[in-house]
């Protein structure tokens, strides 16, 4: 009796040790001001989730003594990698859960989202806006972050196409030449001749990392100027297609016999430090990786010249990618972040990073004044004028020589894209690694790429 | 004891004073006292855990009869089995199963035996030995995340991590050019083992040697002097009492490692075949989207670790069997 | 020679035991030991050597790296004697970003400390109704605590997720506290468990002879003999809890996210990340490296179930 007495005493101590503990699932964290999940109201308050890229982080840094102070507004960052980071706006932006404003997305999900009402149109806010100067943002840029039915949904941060970069003094010392506008074939043989010229150069660094934006990225604009395509304007699954599969066997071999070691791991910081540490001779991948090359530190500052994307049947085939600014349609501070875009994507914050870091950090690839900034030219003189053009030739709508069924140039801007291209990848880095064959990598492609296709012919 | 007690109206039960107790309906209700004192220390726990996991746990069979793709939230619908249908019939879904079992089995066994070597050294007297064992638990207190990505980036990587650069410094001496291997790429899924026996090693360490150093020392020295031999000291007495060590710390171990996503995640992203259950189901979640498919997974797991846990613990472990008390 | 059974001490022999010093081993008194004896224990306690640098030494290798510079840290064959730099450690602190590490490390120690503690006061009666005075189904129970840990915990996330998005929990301390508590406490009670049915029978006979009441037996018996078995639990949760990745970086946003998820945003695909990395790493784990360095000696000794008296 006695001890039952006692024990339920006990129950009921820890019973409201755990009701407090279940209470205290509404108190907030110690990331700051304001309350947890609750709405914090006022607009003083913005929440940002981005990716974890230099001109981010750069970002994260000018926000207090700049726009916190002039605005009053605070802004609270989250960073991720990009993997991460695209998991959790997904999910965020999914559920529109609110937890942020605003959020780093890229032209890949920005058509989708824009058609689920996931995020809030900008043309009567950020666009609207004399100094902002919606016409100075790059025309291909403002294309692809436009949704179906003609709204702006997305504002470029920075853009970047693709081009090729070559160590200009090698190619001198070996007799080589260049050309502005090569084709693959011309590289591949231009890769085999500069092969070892220097000790322990190899020809060529191509990714070759699974994941439908590290190799696929590449290899997709290979197979785009190759003649080939992931879906045809039916909806047809073109994987397993003689110019699909020409593409991928070019890529492939060219990797196998000139490229960098460890390549089925290779992404592009791989690449960006074989490079620079003068392990290959060529590389083709994103323009922003000029600014790293042409960096104060970087042992190969002013050696690397730049060429346009190298083609085959088309006359360009540089991707075109941006991260952009959405803001979350059940975001609860509208006003602050339509706010934080207009200052982020301005001309002012560029000419801010310019004068505090450098005008080789500055977010570029979206604005022409950029480029037309004398400053900018000085500073970015190697690639400036290759950068522009390739963001300004890129072909959203119609990337290679056949029409296709949804935009995008190194991807399909439909939600399914990213997980079956990262499955196909997967194989494909294999078969770099030869642990498969093309043919088996692109077969099993093929059934991956019809279920996706299934389920838009259905519609 | 109250003395006097009140007639009892003639419908009304009778009232429980204690003159008027029967002696058997005073042990039954004696008896129920005491069992419910025995649970009451057990129940804030019991119930805490039912309240946090069985809710979620009957949300995600709940949301498995869906078909619920996040990014098509207009197309929410009740599917039946379709989501189970998908999981048994996708061959990745069956690779990742056998994966799991491999990776599990593996690293558990591997780092036992590791574990057990380790404790059996750390159990003698020598010099430095506090430090020795400070230094081994080491591995297991780095953030698991952040070990994946030393094993990844600085040691892994084939063109600057320390396994590449020390096989280039050592063949450096003798002039020779080093092999680099690739070591992710040729081995990905001993690359993600090898990381996660480095991490659970400690783990199995301490646990066999609080084991070693519980053993009565009396006994087996009394069977040192009657002659018997180190490996049958260690046979016939040291390995029959480590038994529930052994075994305590590969349940421990496996239930861990089962869940492992951090390794697997950093190491290989999941690809060239390393994909185990948990990495399944997050890019089913997180990539896919396909939240009923995820579910349905969640399930099938659940479902089948218990299989084999009642399997091993009710007939093979003797972990459930002790006496009470 | 028979073998003698070891499975579990009877209550008499525990009760006649001698008490044991705290480093007792398999040590030979130096009167008994040979030349041959002496060299075969010198080797073995080298080879112990050996095995603790070798697994020791990827740490060893996280520290020195994190004092790098970026492009040092990059260089095969490594460069083991370049100039030591704080940079990485400058950039953890918010040189580079203007983030800073403390409210996630904060974060991080109230979840971490908070579910602890609630998992200990939950863990001890429930592993008290398991073993000194069990219920009957006590192995059912046991085995359902377990079971509870078999479900990936990457697929209970979604349920997690649109409770807390519903009832406005997301991005907040307290459900971090809740999950990691459930999370830790059914290994918990194992663990106090096993503790617990090691306490001699006499003595808890003994104090409820006496009269004790049941908060009174818990504090004067059986948390003292229990101590270390309690350290060692508490030290365990601590640092699943610490390291815990998935439920935070899900269910957190910009306010309560943990070291953990502070750490994965070093690691970026643009540019080299090591040093930094490194950097981050050892300043994440930092907390749980010193209370388990400070702490192991409690780990063992309570893990040596039956070596307490």
């Amino acid at each position: 009796m006695r001890s039952n007495n006692r024990a339920s005493k006990l129950t009921i101590a820890m019973s409201v040790g755990v009701a407090a503990a279940l209470g205290l699932s509404a108190c907030g964290g110690a990331g700051g001001g304001g309350g947890g999940g609750d709405a914090s109201g006022g607009s003083d308050e913005v929440n940002v989730l981005m990716v974890n890229n230099p001109q981010m982080v750069d970002l994260q840094k000018l926000t207090a003594a700049n726009f916190t102070k002039d605005t009053g507004i605070t802004v609270n960052y989250t960073v991720l990698p990009e993997n991460d980071v695209r998991a959790k706006f997904s999910q965020e932006f999914s559920s529109q859960a609110g937890q942020y404003d605003v959020a780093s997305l890229s032209n890949y999900e920005v058509p989708s989202y824009a058609a689920n009402g996931w995020l809030t149109p900008l043309d009567d806010t950020v666009a609207a806006s004399a100094d902002f100067d919606q016409s100075d943002i790059l025309e291909p840029m403002t294309k692809a972050l436009t949704g179906a039915d003609g709204k702006l949904y997305a504002e470029p941060f920075y853009g970047e196409s693709s081009f090729l970069m070559y160590r200009q003094d090698v190619f001198e010392a070996a007799g080589l030449t260049m050309p502005e506008n090569p084709t693959w074939d011309e590289v591949a043989d231009l890769a085999a001749k500069v092969d070892g010229v220097e000790p322990g150069m190899k020809g060529i660094c191509l990714r070759g990392q699974p994941g439908w934006g590290q190799i696929f990225a590449p290899l997709t604009t290979v197979v785009n100027t190759f003649g080939g395509t992931w879906f045809d304007e039916n909806w047809d699954a073109q994987v397993d297609s003689p110019e699909f599969t020409e593409a991928v066997d070019f890529y492939v071999k060219l990797v196998q016999d000139h490229g960098e070691a460890g390549a089925p791991q290779a992404g592009f910081t791989e690449c960006l430090n074989n490079l620079q540490q003068g392990k290959v001779a060529m590389w083709y991948d994103a323009t922003s990786a000029a600014g790293s090359l042409e960096a104060d530190d970087s042992p190969v500052k002013g050696k690397i010249g730049y060429a346009a994307a190298p083609v085959k049947e088309t006359d360009s085939s540089g991707w075109l990618y941006t991260w952009a600014w959405g803001i979350q349609k059940a975001g609860k501070n509208q006003d602050a972040a339509a706010k934080f875009v207009e200052w982020a994507s301005s001309k002012e914050y560029e000419q801010l990073v310019a004068d505090e870091i450098g005008w080789s950090s500055v977010p570029a690839g979206k604005r022409t004044s950029t480029y037309d900034n004398a400053d900018y030219q000085a500073a970015a003189a190697p690639f400036y004028q290759q950068t522009e053009d390739a963001i300004v030739d890129a072909k959203v709508d119609d990337p290679g020589v056949q029409p296709r069924p949804a935009a995008g140039i190194q991807f399909v801007a439909v939600p399914e894209f990213a997980d079956m291209a990262t499955q196909v990848s997967q194989d494909v880095s294999a078969a770099i690694a030869g642990q498969q064959t093309v043919e088996e990598a692109l077969t099993k492609g093929q059934s991956l790429a019809e279920k996706v296709s299934e389920k838009y012919q259905d519609q | 004891m109250s003395a006097t007690v009140e007639a009892p109206a003639p419908h009304e039960p009778r009232p429980e004073a204690p003159g008027f107790r029967t002696p058997r309906r005073d042990a039954e209700a004696l008896a129920r006292a005491g069992a419910w004192a025995r649970r009451a220390p057990l129940l804030p726990a019991l119930i805490f855990v039912i309240a946090v996991t069985q809710v979620p746990f009957v949300i995600t069979i709940v949301v498995s009869f869906v078909n619920w793709n996040s990014l098509y939230p207009n197309d929410i619908a009740f599917g039946g089995f379709d989501n189970y249908v998908a999981v048994f019939t996708d061959p990745a879904m069956r690779a990742s199963v056998v994966t799991t079992v491999l990776l599990t089995v593996t690293v558990v066994l591997v780092s036992l035996v590791l574990g057990l070597v380790v404790a059996l050294l750390l159990d003698r007297q020598f010099l430095g030995r506090g430090v020795v064992r400070t230094i081994m638990i080491a591995p297991f207190l780095v953030v698991p995340v952040a070990a994946a990505l030393v094993w990844k980036h600085a040691l892994y990587n084939p063109e600057y991590g320390l396994f590449n650069g020390a096989l280039n410094w050592l063949f450096g001496l003798f002039g020779a050019t080093a092999p680099q291997p690739d070591w992710i790429t040729n081995n990905p899924l001993i690359a993600v083992e090898a990381a996660l026996i480095w991490q659970w090693t400690p783990f199995m360490m301490l646990i066999l040697l609080a084991g070693l150093q519980s053993r009565p020392l009396d006994v087996i020295e009394a069977a040192r002097v009657d002659g018997a031999s180190a490996w049958q000291l260690f046979r016939y007495m040291t390995l029959p009492h480590m038994r529930r060590y052994l075994e305590l710390a590969a349940l421990l171990g496996s239930i861990y490692i089962v869940q492992n996503f951090d390794a697997v995640f950093t190491i290989t992203s999941g690809g060239l075949g390393t994909a185990n259950l948990p990495y399944t189901i997050y890019q089913q979640f997180f990539q896919a989207h396909d939240y009923g498919a995820a579910s349905a997974a969640g399930v099938v797991v659940v479902i089948g670790t218990i299989a084999i846990a009642t399997f091993a613990l009710r007939s093979v472990s003797t972990l459930l069997k002790e006496e009470n008390r | 020679m028979t073998a003698p059974t070891l499975d579990r001490p009877t209550t008499a022999a525990v009760a006649t035991r001698p008490r044991r010093a705290p480093r007792a081993s398999s040590a030979r008194t130096s009167a008994g030991r040979t030349l041959g004896g002496r060299v075969r224990g010198g080797l073995l306690g080298l080879v112990a050597w050996i095995v603790g640098l070798a697994f020791f030494a990827p740490v060893a290798w996280m520290v020195l790296t994190s004092f790098h510079s970026e492009t040092d840290a990059a260089t095969n064959p490594p460069s083991i004697f370049a100039p030591l730099t704080l940079d990485g450690y400058a950039n953890f602190f918010g040189a580079n970003s203007g983030a800073s590490p403390w409210p996630p490390l904060i974060n991080s120690a109230t979840a971490s400390v908070v579910s602890t503690l609630l998992v200990l006061a939950l863990a001890l009666p429930a592993a008290y109704a398991l073993s000194i005075r069990p219920v009957t189904k006590w192995s059912d129970v046991m085995f359902f605590f377990l079971s509870t840990k078999m479900l990936p915990m990457v697929a209970g996330l979604l349920p997690i997720y649109l409770i807390a998005s519903r009832i406005g929990a997301l991005d907040s301390v307290g459900l971090l506290i809740v999950l990691y508590t459930s999370m830790n406490l059914p290994i918990a009670v194992w663990m106090m468990r096993s503790f617990l049915s090691e306490i001699p029978v006499e003595i808890l006979e003994a104090a409820a002879l006496d009269g004790a009441s049941l908060p009174s037996i818990f504090r004067r018996v059986i948390i003292p003999i229990s101590g270390p078995g309690l350290a060692a639990t508490a030290l365990i949760c601590f640092i699943f809890s610490w390291n815990e990745l998935l439920f935070a970086s899900v269910l957190t946003s910009t306010q309560a996210f943990t070291a953990p998820v502070f750490l994965t945003s070093f690691v970026t695909s643009q540019g080299l990340f090591l040093a930094k990395v490194c950097a981050a790493a050892v300043a994440v784990s930092f907390p749980v490296l010193v209370a388990g360095f400070a702490a192991q000696d409690k780990l063992v000794q309570g893990l040596s179930l039956g070596a307490v008296k």
